[in-house]
């Protein structure tokens, strides 16, 4: 039987809402699954993690040098966990922080990871994208440990209903000293979460200025309690932030509702959006790709369409 | 300080790839390949490190077939001052190229080892940390800024939340984001001077690296297609549709 271990991300005492599709990944591999989480002092956090559906046991790996996820420092910790346990699967979440662990994980256990699983086929077979989500690969992992990060967009979250054990475990790893944390630079919003939220307004190098964008984008956004996301051209050109691009290497969504506005489409940004359930594009270029994967269309001048839609709804 | 750069022979980022329809995977014959763009970001930043005197040589690597000394030949023109060529055909996943790559950092005992974040045709994303991890050295991915002193490195991060800073002490594993530099154009007499510059091959065996076990691909298929759209011709008509489908 499978005994898989989830390695659970949270920032200043919240669970990533990513982990509940993690979770989901593993009840499709099937077997025991546990949580692990890592930080200076866990508290509530745990107890949310412990509600997740179908997880049997949430391991608290309390230390001061966990206060802040350091990919160097958390991996020798993971790499202890796995060999006291006996763990047959490894899940990460498909975000930044998993991205950037698993791989150190992985190269210390001598296994290839597989990268953004999409569906399971089996324990030991997954589908994954390559070509920015233009080609999908069932891939099949040797004998032996699998390791891997799951691609959010693919999976829906499980239920919070469950009630797993907690339990602090000490893990006997030295953690080095060679990397240290510095600041970060985030933008607190009462907006819902780009990769979470349930409808997504998305900006494109069409709207020309940052104004632009708190005059048009946001004001829709508002009106319809989405989040906001943004074409790789609108960050590049200093209008948004960088959290804010949607694509094949920025955030891969999944919304319920999308709405590209004056963004034309390059296949690196469908990379993030395919797994939209409904797609709206508005551009004023009828041959722009987008127009292609959307749903609804609607050519025409944004500066007018997008204030008389907020107006509408 | 010796900087390593890896690169690595992709399709080129604007084609559109055909998936071959027996499932055995995606159309490359014939098709214009080039540098990983984002291992065309990781060579800029080498040399524009140089330009600002924290760097004195730049050794450029990559791990694949033959053919890939056409992308050596584009990392010299960009200005590395000599490459290794670590010869070896057909698919090499990650986890080999991590173990080939951390045996020529090692002799060449270089302080940073700067590639980029993923490759635009696997989008695996692992190489660097896995780099990193094997020779126990510090990892900060997805850089958009990089301040190198003698003993250490200042790199911001793009992550989920904004941008995070680490310092890390030399020697480190970085791996680059888009918004790191905007890479050059590569000039006509840069590229005539990287036909002399030397390349070394090596093989997998002579590094003293045994292949890991690998992943098998059972199949490539397209992705589904999603049903055709509509086009409108009002905001009202949109309104409606959205109103319609109770997404609004």
């Amino acid at each position: 039987m499978s005994k898989i271990l989830v390695i659970g991300e949270q920032a200043e005492g919240k669970l990533n809402a990513g982990v509940a599709k993690v979770v989901a990944a593993a009840q499709a591999i099937g077997g025991e699954v546990h949580l692990a989480l890592f930080g200076k002092e866990l508290g509530a956090v745990a107890e949310g993690a412990a509600r997740l559906h179908g997880v049997a046991k949430v391991l608290k790996v309390e230390r001061p040098e966990n206060e802040r996820a350091l990919a160097a420092v958390l991996a020798p910790q993971i790499v202890e966990l796995v060999k006291q346990g006996g763990y047959t699967h490894l899940l990460f979440p498909g975000t930044t922080f998993g991205k950037d662990l698993a791989p150190r994980v992985a190269a210390k256990l001598d296994v290839q990871q597989v990268s953004d699983i999409m569906a399971v086929h089996g324990p030991n077979t997954f589908e994954r994208p390559i070509y920015a989500g233009n080609a999908i690969c069932t891939v099949e992992a040797p004998e032996g440990i699998v390791v891997a990060t799951v691609r959010l967009a693919s999976f829906s979250a499980v239920a919070a209903d469950g009630s797993a054990s907690i339990e602090t475990v000490a893990v006997n790893a030295a953690v080095p000293t060679h990397t240290r944390y510095v600041g970060l630079e985030s933008h607190k919003s009462e907006r819902p979460d780009l990769q979470s939220a349930a409808r997504v307004v998305s900006g494109g190098r069409a709207l020309a200025s940052s104004e632009n964008f708190k005059k048009y984008i946001e004001p829709l956004a508002d009106k319809l309690g989405a989040g906001i996301g943004a074409s790789r051209a609108a960050v590049d050109s200093g209008y948004v932030p960088n959290d804010w691009q949607v694509g094949q290497t920025g955030k891969i969504i999944a919304p319920e509702l999308y709405i590209a506005i004056g963004i034309s489409g390059a296949i690196q940004h469908l990379a993030g959006i395919k797994d939209a359930k409904t797609i709206v594009a508005i551009n004023k270029d009828a041959e722009a790709p987008i127009f292609e994967v959307a749903d609804y269309g609607l050519v025409g001048d944004l500066f007018q369409i997008v204030p008389e839609l907020t107006a509408k709804l | 300080m010796k900087v390593l750069v890896s690169v690595k022979r992709v399709v080129d980022y604007n084609v559109r790839i055909q998936v071959k329809p027996d499932g055995s995977g995606v159309m490359t014959e014939g098709v214009k390949m080039s540098m990983n763009p984002f291992d065309e970001i990781a060579m800029e930043e080498a040399v524009r490190l140089r330009e600002k005197g924290k760097v004195t040589e730049i050794v450029a690597v990559t791990v694949g077939g033959a053919k890939c000394e056409e992308t050596l030949r584009t990392a010299l023109a960009f200005g590395a001052d000599r490459a290794v060529h670590v010869k070896e055909e057909g698919e090499v996943q990650p986890l080999t190229v991590a173990k080939a790559l951390a045996a020529v950092f090692k002799k060449e005992d270089a302080r940073l080892f700067l590639l980029g974040k993923q490759a635009i045709d696997d989008d695996a994303n692992q190489t660097g940390q896995m780099v990193a991890g094997l020779l126990e050295l510090p990892q900060a991915t997805f850089a958009s800024r990089i301040e190198l002193d003698g003993t250490g490195a200042k790199v911001t991060r793009e992550v989920d939340a904004g941008l995070e800073t680490l310092e890390v002490d030399l020697p480190a594993v970085v791996t680059t984001d888009l918004r790191l530099n905007e890479p050059r154009y590569l000039k006509l007499p840069d590229i005539m001077k990287a036909k002399k510059k030397p390349i070394e091959a090596v093989t997998l065996a002579e590094l003293g690296v045994t292949p890991g076990a690998a992943l098998k691909t059972l199949k490539t298929v397209p992705p589904p297609k999603r049903s055709k759209g509509v086009m409108l011709k009002t905001v009202d008509e949109l309104v409606s549709a959205l109103k319609a489908k109770g997404l609004v």
